[in-house]
């Protein structure tokens, strides 16, 4: 009886942990979301990421997962030094991208930004990433979406004018992915209906 | 060396330099051939102007090298594709096809900003208690004085320096609690400590801190009946480091000594 009540003590305290992991994934604390590694630790306990992996089978339900992200190289596979987040696991629709207040112009524009760069080796002019968004968007609406994507830490801008990918890109966009699909895609006549 | 060779040599730092400066193509030059060339001369470098000459050559072409060695590694990469490449597919898409595709490889953050019930209470408190702007922008005046000295007892009037020393002021203090105790052995701590000025029970509660923490008294705690009582010792006992000592906080608020005077 004794070892039955002291299991479901366990029980209720790993729930207890787990519980406080998702607060401390969902809610922001700091000016960025996500919550470091080392804080989670602190918060939690050493086998965090046990944690987390449960975590993971929870939301995965829901179409969510727990990311890992590392900001630098240098701080190689230790999770301590790690960032993590709840995204999406699976993929947005349009009309859903929408009701997150994406208008798929938008969303275009963002796609397109973040290929230049990369294909850019990092780092490109404002200017030059700005003719190319003028091609397809109004005038106001690209300086107005470029300064929407610095806001939100999708890039970034230097004071001599540059562009860099930032945190957001890092964590939410499969940039490999992201390439290869732009190199597989067909341009189709004008006519012709979109890709599914 | 001959002028011709010279010219050459010349030549051969003269693009390897505009190639590094410029950031053009590495491989659009013939290092061998350079190198071969630069071979050939060797044996002909005469005095010290041709052999800087030949070295300057020969680090620049080592400059290309290296700039060849850094694009071969940036092109091994996964995620370089060629920019032309990708600039004319991103001009060729329609708006709409480049969504859906960037949707495909975009998972957003999940993140929720909440007020709680705890810190809209903490708010209204912060802003119950903020003062007006006026009154927090008001601006001190001052008033310029003329210079002037202070004597010893001046200093003394206005309580910046004591007239006594601290061991002395102890002293006096630990005489006046044997004086009040006498044969009763120990004296209520309010009953001694507070008197008709509130700055001077402040005093004498700092002191008598003193005169238990330096052995001169004791204290004896009655929790249940929230009595405090000072137990003076004739000979003064610090306590040794074998024994149990602990800290006592006692409070000693303004309102407290309110009611202390009002009831005597």
């Amino acid at each position: 009886m004794a070892k039955k009540s002291l299991r479901m003590g366990r029980r209720d305290r790993h729930k207890v942990r787990v519980k406080r992991a998702a607060h401390l994934l969902f809610f922001k604390h700091h000016k960025r979301p996500g919550v470091w590694g080392w804080e989670l630790k602190k918060a939690v306990g050493s086998d965090y990421l046990k944690v987390l992996d449960v975590l993971d089978d929870l939301l995965s339900s829901l179409d969510l997962r727990v990311n890992k992200v590392f900001e630098t190289e240098e701080d190689g596979e230790n999770p301590d030094k790690a960032r993590f987040y709840i995204t999406l696991k699976g993929t947005l629709t349009p009309s859903e991208a929408k009701m997150c207040g994406w208008r798929i112009d938008d969303l275009a524009a963002l796609g397109v930004t973040i290929a230049y760069i990369i294909s850019k080796e990092g780092k490109a002019s404002r200017k030059e990433i700005e003719s190319l968004l003028k091609n397809k968007l109004p005038e106001w609406r690209v300086e107005q979406n470029i300064n929407r994507y610095i806001r939100l830490g999708y890039i970034s801008e230097d004071d001599s004018g540059n562009l860099y990918l930032d945190w957001r890109t890092n964590v939410e966009v499969d940039k490999k992915s992201l390439m290869d699909l732009l190199l597989l895609a067909k341009v189709e006549d004008e006519t012709s209906g979109g890709e599914e | 060396m001959e002028k011709v060779k010279r010219e050459k040599l010349q030549r051969i730092i003269e693009t390897c330099r505009l190639i590094v400066e410029r950031g053009l193509d590495p491989f659009s030059v013939d290092v061998e051939d350079f190198l071969e060339v630069l071979r050939e001369y060797q044996p002909s470098l005469e005095n010290m102007e041709d052999i800087v000459l030949d070295s300057e050559a020969l680090n620049q072409v080592a400059s290309v090298i290296n700039l060849q060695s850094e694009w071969i590694k940036k092109r091994s990469t996964s995620l370089y594709t060629d920019p032309f490449l990708i600039q004319e597919k991103l001009k060729a898409l329609d708006v709409e096809k480049l969504a859906r595709l960037f949707l495909k490889v975009w998972r957003p953050i999940v993140e929720l900003e909440q007020i709680t019930t705890k810190s809209l209470a903490v708010s209204a408190k912060y802003w119950r208690d903020l003062l007006p702007l006026d009154v927090r922008w008001s601006k001190t005046g001052y008033r310029q004085l003329p210079l002037g000295s202070s004597t010893h007892e001046d200093l003394v009037k206005r309580r910046i320096i004591s007239e006594k020393t601290f061991s002395e002021e102890l002293e006096e203090l630990w005489k006046e609690l044997l004086d009040r105790v006498g044969d009763k052995g120990k004296i209520l701590y309010q009953e001694f400590v507070y008197v008709e000025s509130y700055p001077e029970t402040l005093r004498r509660a700092y002191l008598t801190s003193f005169l238990v923490t330096y052995g001169y008294a004791k204290l004896e705690v009655y929790p249940f009946e929230e009595e405090i009582y000072l137990v003076p010792l004739k000979v003064p006992t610090p306590p040794s480091d074998k024994e149990n000592v602990m800290s006592y906080p006692i409070p000693i608020s303004y309102e407290d000594w309110l009611e202390w005077r009002k009831n005597r």
